[in-house]
């Protein structure tokens, strides 16, 4: 599913990376969330820390989101199910990711950073959430994926967006 | 929104016993929609409920050292809470400059012995001592600093670290409040030790009556058919869900109340589940015996294989499930609540049980968790359905006129039977204990 390459990690484009970055926003949009997780390696983690606390580690502080993939597969039969009574039915989605800059390949790792909104539209309310992510990509068999989403949120306190039921 | 006007309800119409029908002989206990619709009831209840109650302020692990500070809304006003640089002492001043009324604490928290007004640059010791007033002279001599140090918030009082503000200065002390609470804090505080909370706040909100999340902190009736998904989760990762949430419920006095009980679920202190990994069984283990030889068996066993949800009086709840929440809410209208919850853990905790406990907290718990945003969607369901009108009352009886189990409502009652005697203007040191000899008389 993922975008083929066959350059190596330290040459890659900014216009390879937005190729995965925008098919990512797409499938969320679109509540694809079990190909959405094809993006994403084995070892993947998905990390929102608290609005008041951004920097934290995920091992000692409270975050908001601390997925391991097993957790993200849970997360997503639980929206895929009619029993996630937050998100059924589903809100609008619209993610839209912008600013993206590659740093220096780390290891196998490649960091990236990119600004995000996220519109949510759900009876009658909007919300958005808006942020960076921090990215950590790997290739793997000419694959370029997802091993590390982390999402810090600008805002000061959630409270506006109630929750964060949806995948950011 | 509409052309019809609300009609403003009726000044009587504000008294609690209007309200909430408590009628024992008939096993009926009925609370009137408009307390959870009406601004005036909202209006009503910042005065009556908030500012003569103790209200949860935070915890003195947040400012372990001199200087210390964290910045807070309470009982919707702003103070912020200081360890003295000088003396110690856990301090909390209204958040308001002496002089024309800036707030002084303008960072969410942070180490400072002294806080400067920015309007004005008069400022203040930890200590709440005015230090600085700029061009002093053009003052006379007598310029009184003692009257015009920070505003101390009338009460303040710790209980084991927990730190709680009342706005009356009258109220009864706190360990007399908090009444039957007390002895459940004791378990939820002996069973992790050090207790601290863990950085990182969960700053989240709901567009619904906030005695609506006082409800659905302590119901467990609705554990089952709204969190499916996580039972699900649960059981996938195989843990066995045949004994469901069983236990009781017990009011507590004084508005507060508990469910106590056995749930499926592991605990991060020493209840064992698959979840945890075959590792951590031992060192659980090792936990269950040191709290055993600290405490006996019988208190050991409630502290680690016993789930408390209890709720303090009015607005706080400190759920001791598969982690410790620690929560407060106020609501900010009628028919919305900002909700901040925090995660209390012992201090010195191996890595790999801090890991645990986070991960169970985040699966159930949170905004961002597999169970709360399903109750805020259920609140808030409450929310638009009593706009439907035609349905005067909510039935709040279940259970009663039997031992009540942790699937019934008489944790409910117990607040709501608080909540009505505060909005008929009650004082609990005026209070002759009538109600509570009718309630006994009941069963």
């Amino acid at each position: 599913m993922s975008t083929v390459v066959t350059t190596p990690l330290a040459q890659l484009t900014r216009s390879d990376v937005e190729e995965l970055l925008f098919q990512e926003a797409e499938l969320l949009d679109d509540w694809q969330l079990n190909t959405w997780l094809t993006l994403y390696t084995d070892d993947a983690r998905y990390v929102i820390p608290c609005t008041d606390d951004r920097d934290a580690n995920p091992a000692s502080a409270l975050v908001l989101i601390d997925d391991n993939r097993m957790r993200m597969q849970a997360r997503v039969d639980r929206l895929n199910s009619r029993k996630a009574h937050r998100e059924y039915p589903h809100s609008n989605l619209r993610h839209l990711v912008t600013n993206i800059r590659l740093d220096a390949p780390v290891g196998d790792e490649l960091p990236v950073r990119a600004s995000f909104a996220v519109w949510r539209f759900r009876a009658g309310r909007e919300t958005v959430y808006v942020g960076r992510y921090h990215y950590r990509l790997v290739l793997s068999d000419g694959q370029l994926l997802i091993r590390s989403k982390r999402v810090e949120l600008d805002m000061t306190a959630l409270r506006p967006a109630s929750d964060v039921a949806v995948i950011l | 929104m509409t052309a019809i006007e609300t009609p403003l309800i009726e000044a009587a119409q504000l008294n609690g016993s209007n309200l909430v029908l408590d009628e024992s002989a008939e096993r009926r206990f009925l609370v009137d929609r408009t307390a959870m619709t009406s601004p005036e009831i909202y209006a009503a209840e910042l005065k009556k409920v908030f500012d003569h109650s103790w209200l949860y302020v935070g915890h003195e692990s947040e400012i372990r050292n001199r200087g210390d500070y964290v910045r807070r809304p309470v009982g919707g006003r702003p103070v912020f809470m200081v360890r003295g640089a000088k003396t110690g002492a856990v301090n909390v001043f209204h958040n308001s400059c002496t002089h024309r009324g800036a707030v002084v604490c303008r960072q969410d928290s942070g180490n400072s012995k002294s806080f400067q007004c920015f309007y004005h640059a008069w400022t203040f010791s930890s200590e709440g001592n005015l230090v600085g007033v700029p061009g002093r002279d053009a003052y006379p001599d007598d310029l009184d600093y003692e009257q015009l140090g920070l505003a101390r918030v009338a009460r303040v009082e710790s209980y084991r670290g927990f730190v709680f503000a009342s706005f009356d200065p009258d109220i009864i002390d706190l360990v007399e409040y908090l009444a039957g609470a007390r002895e459940y804090l004791d378990y939820v505080i002996d069973a992790q030790g050090d207790l601290q909370i863990l950085a990182g706040t969960h700053e989240y909100g709901m567009q619904a009556n906030w005695k609506l999340l006082v409800e659905n902190s302590i119901d467990g009736y609705h554990a089952v058919p709204t969190h499916d998904t996580y039972f699900k989760y649960l059981a996938d990762l195989g843990t066995d869900l045949a004994g469901g949430v069983n236990g009781v419920a017990r009011d507590l006095g004084n508005g507060h109340a508990v469910m106590e009980y056995l749930a499926p679920w592991g605990r991060p202190i020493a209840k064992w589940e698959s979840i945890f990994g075959e590792a951590a069984n031992t060192e659980m283990a090792a936990i269950r015996a040191d709290l055993t030889a600290k405490f006996g068996e019988d208190r050991a066993a409630v502290m680690c294989d016993h789930n408390r949800n209890l709720l303090i009086y009015p607005n706080l709840i400190i759920n001791d499930i598969m982690a410790v929440t620690v929560r407060t809410f106020m609501p900010t209208s009628a028919t919305s609540t900002d909700i901040t919850g925090w995660q209390a853990a012992p201090h010195d905790e191996l890595p790999e049980v801090r890991q645990r406990r986070l991960d169970s907290f985040l699966t159930f718990l949170g905004p961002g968790g597999f169970a709360t945003p399903d109750d805020i969607e259920a609140l808030e369901s409450c929310q638009q359905g009593f706009a439907s009108g035609g349905v005067e009352f909510s039935d709040i009886s279940r259970g009663m006129g039997r031992d009540p189990l942790a699937t019934d409502e008489e944790q409910m009652r117990a607040f709501w039977r608080r909540w009505r005697d505060q909005m008929d203007g009650q004082r609990l040191d005026q209070m002759d204990g009538k109600r509570l000899d009718q309630k006994d008389g009941q069963r």
